[in-house]
């Protein structure tokens, strides 16, 4: 490793060398730091350390996420070739690689341009390159549907590190999740790229151009292969809260999306959210680690399946009357809980604050996603709220303490 | 009273001293350092080459004068070291090795008033070793304090042993506590473990409390806090029993001796011991019995709250041990030994290392490298698990970060001194010195409040 210092010392050198160039250091500082523990000495206080830092903290929730990742990949190929009616004559790597081929590509633009947003604020502000992003830039793509043009994943990424960190001043600064305020400006910016029936698999949007005009015909208007369908599991629950729904009852639904299915996660969906088993996964990485909070976790568990008992008792169509259980498995719910949610940063930060916090979101985002008109999921809504009042959360548990201590003041 | 600390953590370092007392030669040269004060303005009372007594004022509080800070030996004052703007820094004293006394005070002070027993301790410059909460500063001489805390074991990484260094000293330290039970009117505190040397068990006057617990159960703060905690107006002082002795000493002879035991621990040393000295001895005395690695660095005090000292600098007033830390001043590869290594040789309060699957008996070698950068607070709930007060660390932090003086009251800045604060710094994936910005809110709240 002397070979690769020597480098990265003569590199610091000759940056330092001339004013003009001194201000670039972040560019070398960045790889540098990533490559070997600085040699930076405590200087006051504990003159010893523990020896987690951040970029550990990051890269293991990193690491909690290949999972996803994977599956994601795989899952992301898989649809594609099930619209296609074509799984039967498919190799697994066939499908793997198929996904490789739309979700890598999410991957490597998101970091991209987040990375390069962190750099020039970096060189712009004079401080090293922080590893915030490290994470956001892996959750983008994932919360992403596989179909999305890269150039908005791009604008989408650049405006959450911009408007939605930097501009509060940097990692630790932001008030709302980075990766949702990706998602949430794309949601809100390019509707029809966000939701609806074609943006969840990839090639099914072809599948209705000439390519496949021989498929079409009077029973099959769309020219869309017997069976198939691009809509998300979701998109057909919520047609039952309209007037025509797409299946007759929950029994229908239970049969095109078992809860097996759900629960691996053979669905279609954003690329890394339909598996809850790889969530869960991931979720013991984290909690093993002691990287994420169990009191978010759990407590986020806890209030989306209240909120879908409460929903499921009152029943009445065939939305409400599938099982609590069920509902969990499906949409963004296990993903964001795991991954969104634990957000030590935009989180509440008392441990009480985050049963709290934990609660409200999963309560809101069934709430949300089971009874409204508009949107089929609402966990990302769900936990942008819970974000916004996370700091209220904060406050009332820090004036009960402060109210016990002036109370033993008086009784003193 | 019995008490259980919950939270907390104990961080097991190689190098610990042996329980072996060793023989030093008495110091040649002693310092008093105004530094070792927190918030102390000093007024000189020498100048370089005055001839000094056991007991001579060397200087004072500026603002306090009756508070004097003496020398604990007597022979000629070599040199008066100052800093930036001329502050002092330290005063050193060459030793004649007489030990002639200036003042010899006899008396029986159980038929004597406070008063008298306070302008005394004045008088022969044993006041300082009376420290007070909040603030955690020298005790001022106008307080009657609610309550003295004694804490009978240090719970911080490589600590002395009192109950080794204490032992058969019962007669010096019953005289100390009869001196502190005239002081308040309220309770002498002792707080000890389970199983203690008999020179704590058969202290006289005092309310013995045993604490069970990790670190931070053996600071006096933790035990404050469970046992008579502090609000806004409550003076509490506090004394470490070697100093107890101090006082005793006087109480049975009428002199100042500040003579005291002390360990010399860490990796970077060989003979980790412990030895015979005074109060603000020459370390290069202790260390060149030993030998250092060149790349270490010399600590009075412990590691997590001591201060660095050159290898000719001089031991704290209120330290009991020499550390020896080898110094980390080296890149370490990612993969191998950095930030993304396996770790089965890194200790981590937090479970990112496979270390705290092992059997907590594991000691662990410790360089004084940051093992990462400083960064903005980002995990939460780190700080809480070591932090046994009824206190919210990271809020508390942040008020004083922005000068928030009455969040700071509510939040509770009474109750904390930076030594209750030295884990948190110490588990900060973030590496904030916390430790220091507690430190300057106390100045804060001393000057605008108090």
């Amino acid at each position: 490793m002397e070979f690769l210092r020597k480098i990265f010392d003569n590199a610091h050198q000759k940056l330092n060398s001339s004013e003009k160039t001194k201000k670039f250091f972040p560019l070398i500082d960045a790889f540098d730091t990533l490559m070997f523990t600085p040699n930076h000495v405590t200087k006051k206080g504990a003159h010893i350390r523990d020896a987690i830092d951040l970029k550990r903290t990051m890269m293991l929730v990193i690491i909690a996420l290949v999972p996803c990742l994977l599956f994601g990949i795989y899952n992301t190929g898989y649809q594609h070739y099930r619209v296609l009616n074509q799984l039967a004559d498919v190799s697994f790597l066939d499908i793997f690689l198929q996904g490789a081929f739309v979700v890598l590509p999410l991957v490597v633009v998101s970091y991209g341009a987040g990375l390069l947003v962190e750099f020039i604020f970096a060189i712009r502000n004079g401080h090293t390159v922080q590893e915030g992003f490290l994470v956001s830039g892996m959750l983008i793509p994932l919360c992403m549907p596989a179909d999305v043009p890269l150039w908005m994943v791009a604008v989408a990424t650049i405006f959450a590190v911009v408007i939605g960190k930097e501009v509060f001043g940097g990692t630790g600064m932001n008030i709302l999740n980075v990766a949702l305020t990706a998602r949430a400006f794309l949601f809100f910016a390019h509707p029809t790229k966000m939701s609806g029936n074609e943006v969840w698999v990839t090639g099914f949007s072809d599948l209705k151009g000439e390519k496949y005009a021989s498929l079409v015909s009077s029973s099959n208007p769309e020219g869309i292969v017997d069976g198939s369908s691009g809509a998300t599991a979701l998109g057909d629950l919520a047609s039952f809260m309209q007037d025509s729904p797409v299946l007759d009852n929950t029994q229908a639904f239970q049969a095109k999306y078992s809860f097996m299915d759900s629960f691996l996660g053979f669905i279609p969906g954003s690329v890394g959210e339909t598996s809850a088993l790889m969530c869960l996964i991931g979720a013991s990485i984290l909690l093993c680690t002691g990287i994420a909070s169990w009191r978010v976790i759990g407590s986020f568990f806890i209030g989306g399946f209240v909120m879908a008992t409460i929903l499921n008792l009152i029943g009445g169509n065939g939305y409400f009357e599938l099982p609590a259980i069920h509902q969990l498995m499906l949409g963004g719910f296990m993903f964001g809980m795991v991954f969104m949610a634990t957000d030590p940063v935009t989180a509440a930060h008392t441990n009480t604050g985050k049963f709290i916090y934990g609660f409200l979101g999963g309560f809101l985002g069934i709430l949300i996603r089971m009874v409204n008109p508009a949107y089929p999921e609402g966990i990302m809504l769900a936990i942008l709220i819970a974000n916004v009042f996370a700091p209220l959360i904060d406050h009332m548990v820090i004036q009960s303490n402060i109210k016990r201590r002036l109370k033993r003041l008086k009784t003193a | 009273m019995k008490l259980t600390v919950r939270k907390g953590l104990d961080i097991n370092i190689k190098g610990k001293s042996e329980k072996v007392v060793a023989d030093l030669p008495s110091p040649k040269e002693i310092a008093l350092k105004p530094v070792d004060f927190p918030n102390l303005v000093p007024k000189l009372l020498v100048k370089e080459g005055d001839l000094v007594k056991c007991g001579s004022p060397v200087f004072c509080d500026k603002y306090n004068d009756k508070i004097n800070f003496s020398s604990p030996v007597s022979g000629k004052i070599n040199k008066i070291i100052r800093g930036e703007k001329r502050r002092i820094l330290a005063v050193t004293i060459t030793s004649d090795d007489k030990f002639t006394q200036l003042n010899k005070i006899t008396k029986d002070y159980s038929t004597l008033d406070r008063e008298e027993l306070k302008n005394d301790l004045l008088k022969m410059g044993l006041w300082p070793y009376l420290r007070m909460r909040p603030i955690d500063i020298v005790a001022l001489p106008s307080d009657n304090p609610k309550s003295i805390f004694i804490s009978a074991f240090d719970s911080n990484p490589l600590s002395p042993d009192y109950d080794f260094i204490m032992n058969n000293k019962s007669a010096e330290f019953n005289a100390g506590i009869e001196i502190l039970k005239l002081l308040t009117d309220g309770k002498v505190h002792l707080q000890t473990r389970v199983e203690t040397d008999d020179v704590f068990i058969n202290a006289k006057n005092v309310q013995r409390n045993i604490v069970k617990g990790p670190h931070p159960a053996g600071n006096v703060g933790t035990q404050i806090h469970e046992i008579d905690p502090i609000n806004k107006g409550d003076v509490v002082w506090y004394v470490n029993p070697q100093d107890i002795l101090v006082l005793g000493r006087y109480s049975l002879t009428g002199v100042y001796d500040a003579s005291k035991t002390i360990s010399l621990c860490g990796e970077g040393s060989s003979e980790k011991k412990y030895f015979n000295t005074i109060s603000g001895s020459n370390i290069n005395a202790i260390l060149n019995i030993s030998s250092i690695d060149k790349n270490s660095r010399i600590l009075s005090g412990n590691p997590l709250t001591g201060d660095k000292v050159d290898k000719d600098g001089f031991l704290g007033f209120y330290h009991h041990q020499v550390t020896v830390l080898p110094e980390g001043n080296k890149h370490k590869f990612f993969l191998t030994e950095g930030w993304l290594s396996l770790g089965f040789n890194k200790f981590s309060a937090s479970k990112s290392y496979p270390t705290w699957l092992m059997p907590k008996s594991k000691s662990y070698y410790f360089d004084t490298n940051l093992n990462g950068e400083e960064r903005a607070f980002v995990v939460s709930g780190q700080y809480e698990k070591v932090f046994p007060f009824d206190i919210y660390p990271v809020q508390l932090i942040k008020s004083i970060v922005t000068n928030d003086i009455e969040k700071m009251e509510n939040l509770g800045i009474y109750e904390v001194a930076p030594e209750d604060f030295a884990l948190c710094e110490f588990v900060c994936t973030s590496k904030i010195n916390v430790q220091n910005i507690v430190r300057e809110g106390l100045d804060l709240v001393y000057k605008e409040c108090m």
